[in-house]
């Protein structure tokens, strides 16, 4: 872990721990722009297509350019099927070095999910991780600081800007306004959108990911205590009031009055 | 049945009105209630005392609760906390603490909870953006977190003791500098009423006129990610949405924004949604309670008059 922001680059290739060891979590959830279908009692993807987490793209990012100011290496962590092998090959066309996906197609509860996502991290010698505010599908956001947790780390979450200097200093939404935080490593950072501006994959990166490899490992995740019961479609809502013409905003508000009881 | 505990929420330094929605869910989640203030000053616990369905006040005492740091608040909080099942605010700040909270006690969490069945056994929660509600089962304690604006408040006609217990954590974050917001105005995270404008407004310019209702209102104003994308003055923070905020405030208000799945998915669960948008076919009018099909140049100073006139 690089702890000293004046290092020269030089220096920081011959002396190899002080290279940052970053790792960032990425999901694959279906498109945001996708419509959810229900057959039986659960969420049907078969026919949707997935993508990688929205917020995801943020940590990406930020990982990225963790070790373009500190030298390292950033390694993208998926749990999920075969399928979710197409998100790590799209962050690997970024730039990521080391891909690998834990196994596991199906449901955990968070307990599970991170006690083997902490696990990875623990085995993994690394020093920070980089992971989106929530995943676009459960929109929990518990992974992050869960996994701080019970690394005994410290967490960061919903982050907007960052910069890379004595450990990390960050920008997070608080009452009020933004708090300017100072982060010592070894630490989670769960990144919102902010200011960041994501790279794009280059024609030589996609290349060099087609060719890339998958670590693929096996998780045997604790026994689940929080279980599905079902998935439903949201009640239909009873159609509103449209109303033609501006004249009718008089009588949205009196609706809002004595109808809705709002104002 | 559980236990339960209540993570009281703060708002500017009291304790926030979402609370008493909270000890009503802890209530049909288990019982026996014990009700946890996170404080510097224990005086604001005394607020607390007059909310009914709770049996026991703990006023957790400690500096660490001066500023937010998940690490030490989840310790400083567990560290006083009996066994059972907790119950927190679905804000953001929150969400974050109930993550920390469960890993500590090696349980699950389940956020964003806007249904709890009759027996207290199922859980329901939004998935995929609102698109869909799942429903969990727990098989032991858990962390639950509540979305505001669902359970009725618990009232203020109980009375119980406040107990304070020092207790600390070890902080792992330091907190540089706060940066106020510049205006008064609140977050659309933190407001019940909230007016959006997209990139129908033309200009960014224009929000003025969407502050001005918002004045009126006491309502935070907010944005498509077209006008967050398009215009520098409107920033991120004003961004609702997918790759913004997710709101759930009484009333919405949406201003030339043509209703994008993604936008839906951050207000979508607005109690009352009213759109105002040129084109009738816009597929925000497919979710708004009040559909008014105008231009916002013409609609707002009528609206704007309107709501002065009843709110006197
Ligand atoms: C991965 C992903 C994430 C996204 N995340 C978000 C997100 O978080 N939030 C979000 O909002 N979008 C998000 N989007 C973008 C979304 O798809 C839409 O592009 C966006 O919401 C459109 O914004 P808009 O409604 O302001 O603009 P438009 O779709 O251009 O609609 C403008 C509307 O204004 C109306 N209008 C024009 N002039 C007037 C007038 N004078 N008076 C009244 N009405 C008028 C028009 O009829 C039109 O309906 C995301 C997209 C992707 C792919």
């Amino acid at each position: 872990m690089n702890t000293n922001v004046h290092q020269s680059n030089s220096l920081r290739l011959l002396v190899g721990d002080t290279m940052v060891n970053i790792a960032v979590l990425v999901k694959q959830v279906p498109d945001s722009n996708s419509k959810i279908q229900i057959t039986g009692d659960r969420v049907d993807l078969s026919s949707v297509k997935m993508d990688i987490s929205p917020y995801d793209e943020f940590a990406v990012e930020n990982a990225l350019q963790h070790k373009d100011s500190s030298g390292g290496t950033v390694t993208a962590i998926t749990l999920g099927g075969s399928g979710a092998d197409k998100v790590l090959k799209g962050v690997k066309a970024l730039g990521v070095d080391n891909i690998v996906r834990l196994d596991y197609d199906g449901f955990m509860d968070s307990n599970g999910l991170q006690s083997v996502l902490a696990s990875e991290i623990s085995s993994g010698g690394y020093d920070v991780v980089y992971c989106g505010k929530s995943a676009a599908d459960t929109g929990a956001g518990s992974t992050g600081p869960g996994i701080a947790e019970r690394l005994g780390w410290c967490s960061v979450s919903n982050i907007i800007d960052i910069k890379f200097e004595n450990g990390l200093t960050v920008t997070s939404p608080a009452e009020g306004g933004n708090a300017i935080i100072s982060v010592n490593l070894p630490a989670v950072v769960s990144c919102d959108k902010g200011a960041t501006k994501v790279r794009k994959s280059n024609v030589k990166g996609i290349m060099m990911a087609k060719k890339a490899q998958v670590e693929v490992k096996s998780v045997s995740p604790p026994a689940a205590s929080v279980t599905i019961v079902s998935q439903v479609m949201p009640p239909a809502k009873p159609a509103g009031k449209k109303f033609e013409g501006a004249a009718s905003a008089e009588t949205v508000a009196q609706l809002l009055r004595d109808e809705a009881n709002i104002i | 049945m559980s236990d339960t505990i209540v993570i009281a929420e703060l708002s500017k330094g009291k304790i926030s009105a979402i609370t008493n929605e909270l000890v009503t869910a802890a209530n049909q989640l288990g019982s026996n209630c014990t009700l946890v203030v996170p404080c510097n000053d224990s005086a604001i616990a005394n607020d607390a005392s007059s909310i009914s369905g709770v049996s026991k006040i703990i006023a957790a005492k400690s500096g660490v609760f001066s500023n937010y740091d998940a690490a030490s608040w989840a310790e400083a909080l567990d560290a006083v906390s009996p066994s059972g099942i907790i119950v927190t605010s679905a804000s953001t700040q929150s969400k974050d603490l109930a993550a920390r909270l469960a890993a500590r006690r090696t349980i699950s969490v389940v956020q964003d909870v806007v249904e709890i069945s009759n027996d207290g056994t199922v859980l329901t929660s939004p998935v995929y953006s609102g698109k869909a509600l799942q429903s969990v089962k727990l098989s032991s304690d858990a962390v639950v977190s509540v979305r505001a604006n669902v359970f009725s408040p618990a009232d203020n006609s109980g009375s119980s003791e406040v107990q304070v217990i020092d207790t600390s954590g070890n902080v792992t974050t330091a907190l540089k500098e706060m940066v106020q917001r510049a205006s008064e105005r609140l977050d659309v995270s933190e407001a019940n009423i909230i007016i959006s404008g997209g990139r129908g407004m033309g200009n960014p310019g224009n929000f003025s006129h969407l502050e001005e209702i918002a004045d009126k209102l006491g309502a935070a104003v907010g944005a498509s990610r077209a006008a967050v994308d398009t215009w520098d003055e409107i920033p991120h923070s004003m961004q609702v949405g997918q790759t913004g905020k997710t709101v759930n405030p009484n009333l919405y208000i949406a201003v030339g924004i043509s209703g994008a799945i993604q936008h839906l998915a951050g207000m979508r669960s607005s109690k009352y949604i009213v759109a105002i948008n040129k084109d009738a076919d816009a597929p925000i009018f497919q979710h708004a309670d009040y559909g008014i099909v105008a231009t916002w140049e013409e609609a707002l100073p009528i609206l704007s008059s309107s709501l002065s006139n009843l709110l006197g």
